[in-house]
């Protein structure tokens, strides 16, 4: 591989997973805030509105990171890979001005008005800007995944004579099909990071024996979102992203599941190890049939292989490919494991006391972040070697008057400086946490 | 149609310089003209409110510029490349200094973040002016329309510049003191008493350098660029533009005379708005002109997107500007008045 272009897509690559730890937490807390306002103001109980402002805490941290961490992204359509957007910014172009416009300005506006207008606001108007901020970080995550999708299975456009993609439907755009799945199962991906990171913080203040009243109040929260949340990232949303990929890029899915031989009743490997060289899975472990009927709801149907497809046209990087997949699916299933025990326990009223499913939910706190960055991993990878499927490969994308060295230059600087970001974050979270929420009150400047 | 999209790009550039402008100013004049920890918390709950909904008119624009003209945001952003990184970084430690400063109440933490902040924003207004100022000198665009400059090269104008030349480094100054001032205005509308004063008299002083600089930045875009008093020539109309740069400066020393702060902030905020329109008027229809062959040049017309996509853009930019700007007056609504430490804070 040209070494400029393994650079621009590390670049990319390490960019986008860093920014993304931070908005699947906002994304993921601010309708659980929400909740927690709403339950203030339905039960009249102030504790609810106390618990939100310590979340509000943890938020407003994370959503500086989330910021400041995001504005490289849009940068970097154009730095690092304007082949693309030259080709594609006729498209895509849309949605990231409309990010721009309808999310951002309604996120910035009112999220100072959460973080440091209760008092000025009053309790309604207070749960308004709470849920404008809400509002404002889901559009700005629609925007998103519609130009995601696009890139995924582009719809609505034309070939303009100097070789550009240009818009022809507006609507086929933002209605894209891929884009509607991609956007539930992602969004419901974020909510399963903040009910877990709700439910792992109040499981910590029990099992610490402090703020026990909130503590609950977080878990019972948390667990409830979480059982929800982790149901429906399988079904309906998972199921349906994985029948889009099935449809619209079939060799991405022999990829996913590393499935080499075209074959009547294809099982699924559960685990194993893709020996790509002898296009075979070592020590698989394997549910037979599974896969033709998950893929066409029938047991015999016959699935294409990676065989079936030219060489070429395979995801450049199966084995990492196959492992993301593999990972973000066996996290979701312990997801929903978890949550369904403890939202039995809590519905017995037995959670609160039941040490070991404390520990569990605590414990659970990382793995969603690491499963929503399998997901996107799965998306990304499965999409090459392709930028925009089938119509411009990874390759042609990058910036190509910008060399490896400036490339390997900025890359080094944004690890540094995203070192200093994670340590501070890490730094201020665990601060706030071990305050707790009594000592939450509205950040000033 | 593309000449509309090149006025809506501008006047979202224009918004972004005069909003977040005052907000860099602040951070220019910052350690400068607040001596105590509670006047810099003054400052810093004075744009505390309003920065980041100020820095998104930037994402904003960058957005309507990609989408609207995908190749000049192809072009310049990878032939920027460096300039452009080293701004996003500068845009990052700002942003996390305004916003984490306020989580511990140690010397330590908010004196490091101070200086975070002051040098984040001087560097900025810098390096903004030095881009608008590349911007208007040309760029040495390729056959294909692309270019990579180097930080810099000898310092001279010519055909192979790097983005600091003495002229570039003029319009960073220009930058540097016009936002300075703007945003030493801002903070004297803001505030009472010692600040308000150290702040109208940092305005004050660097009103001739203003004054000075603007004259100099006037003479050296004519000379090394001509072309830019096409439009002028064509359009006597354009002369309106110097008329209002220069007026707004005077009604700007006036008003600091009077004390009527507001007033010369609004001056300030014209002026800026004319210098930003002069340069576009005499850039038209050219969006990156070509230091090495003027057929190279981007023009709005070779650099924009489909016709389909200008005109349905044309229907939800129009709705989601009335939003914003709808949640920005309310925005500026609730937080308006001077800023007192004492009793309520934001």
């Amino acid at each position: 591989m040209d070494s400029a272009l393994l650079v621009h897509r590390i670049h990319f690559a390490f960019t986008i997973t860093f920014h993304y730890l931070f908005p699947q937490l906002t994304m993921g807390l601010a309708p659980l805030i929400v909740a927690l306002k709403t339950l203030a103001l339905r039960r009249n109980d102030e504790s609810y509105n106390q618990a939100a402002r310590f979340w509000a805490r943890i938020f407003g941290i994370s959503f500086v990171m989330g910021v400041v961490t995001g504005i490289p992204m849009e940068f970097q359509f154009g730095t690092n890979w304007s082949h693309f957007s030259r080709f594609a910014g006729g498209v895509i172009g849309q949605t990231l001005a409309m990010e721009g416009v309808f999310a951002f300005f309604l996120e910035s506006a009112f999220l100072g008005l959460f973080l440091y207008g209760e008092k000025r606001l009053g309790p309604r108007g207070h749960w308004w800007a709470a849920f404008a901020v809400f509002l404002g970080s889901w559009i700005s995550g629609f925007f998103i995944i519609v130009t995601d999708a696009w890139m995924q299975h582009p719809v609505g456009y034309t070939t303009a004579p100097n070789g550009s993609a240009q818009l022809s439907s507006f609507w086929a755009l933002l209605l894209n099909p891929w884009a509607w799945w991609q956007y539930a199962h992602n969004m419901s991906g974020a909510v399963i990071t903040g009910a877990f990171v709700m439910a792992s913080v109040g499981a910590f203040y029990l099992l610490w024996g402090r703020f026990e009243d909130y503590a609950r109040k977080f878990v019972q929260v948390g667990v409830v979102a979480a059982l929800l949340a982790t149901l429906l990232q399988i079904f309906p949303t998972g199921d349906g992203q994985g029948r889009m990929v099935a449809l619209h890029q079939p060799v991405t899915l022999a990829a996913m599941e590393a499935l080499f031989q075209t074959q009547p009743g294809a099982p699924i490997v559960l685990i194993g190890q893709p020996n790509v060289q002898e296009h075979k899975i070592d020590n698989p472990i394997e549910v037979p049939k599974a896969l033709s009927f998950l893929t066409y709801r029938r047991w015999k149907a016959e699935v294409k292989g990676l065989d079936a497809f030219a060489q070429d046209q395979w995801p450049t990087n199966i084995e990492l490919l196959y492992f993301s997949y593999h990972i973000m699916v066996g996290l979701g299933t312990i997801f929903i494991a978890i949550a369904v025990v403890a939202a039995f326990l809590l519905w017995r009223g037995k959670l609160f006391t039941s040490r070991w499913m404390l520990w569990i939910l605590l414990l659970a706190l990382p793995f969603p972040y690491i499963a929503n960055t399998a997901g996107w991993m799965t998306a990304e990878l499965g999409r090459q070697p392709w930028l925009v499927y089938s119509l411009m490969r990874t390759a042609d994308g990058y910036s190509k008057t910008v060399s490896a060295g400036n490339g390997i230059f900025t890359l080094l600087g944004f690890m540094g400086m995203y070192t200093v970001l994670g340590i501070l974050f890490l730094f201020l979270v665990r601060r706030e946490i071990e305050r707790g929420p009594e000592a939450a009150v509205e950040t000033a400047h | 149609m593309e000449t509309i999209w090149f006025i809506i790009v501008a006047f979202m550039i224009s918004a972004y310089v005069v909003l977040d402008g005052f907000d860099l100013g602040a951070g220019v004049i910052y350690l400068m003209a607040a001596r105590t920890a509670g006047e810099r918390q003054v400052i810093m709950r004075a744009i505390g409110p309003v920065w980041d909904g100020n820095e998104v008119w930037l994402l904003a624009a960058g957005g309507t510029l990609y989408f609207a003209f995908p190749l000049l945001y192809a072009s310049s952003f990878s032939g920027f490349y460096l300039p452009l990184i080293v701004v996003l970084w500068l845009l990052m430690l700002r942003g996390i200094a305004i916003e984490l400063r306020a989580h511990m109440d140690n010397p330590v933490w908010r004196g490091f973040f101070d200086v975070v902040f002051f040098g984040s924003s001087a560097l900025l207004t810098i390096f903004f002016g030095a881009a608008l100022g590349n911007v208007v000198r040309g760029v040495p665009l390729g056959p294909d329309q692309y270019f990579f400059e180097p930080l810099w090269t000898n310092f001279r104008v010519g055909v192979n510049n790097g983005i600091l030349d003495w002229y570039t480094v003029l319009t960073g100054l220009i930058a540097l003191v016009t936002l300075t001032i703007h945003g030493a205005l801002y903070i004297a509308t803001k505030t009472e008493g010692d600040l308000n004063a150290r702040a109208r008299l940092i305005a004050m002083r660097l009103w001739p350098l203003e004054l000075a600089l603007t004259v100099a930045g006037l003479i050296a875009t004519a000379s090394i660029r001509p072309g830019v008093l096409e439009n002028y020539k064509h359009h006597a109309v354009g002369f309106v533009i110097p008329v209002v740069v220069f007026g707004s400066l005077a009604v700007m020393m006036h008003a600091m005379i009077k004390r009527s702060v507001r007033i010369a902030f609004l001056a300030s905020a014209v002026y800026i708005i004319g210098m930003l329109v002069g340069a576009a008027f005499g850039l038209y229809p050219v969006v990156l002109p070509a230091s090495t062959d003027a057929a190279r040049s981007l023009t709005i017309y070779n650099a924009a997107a489909g016709a389909h996509g200008l005109s349905v853009g044309l229907i939800w930019w129009a709705l989601g500007m009335i939003l914003a700007l709808g949640y920005f007056f309310f925005v500026y609504h609730m937080f308006r008045g001077k800023v007192r430490l004492e009793g309520e804070g934001y």
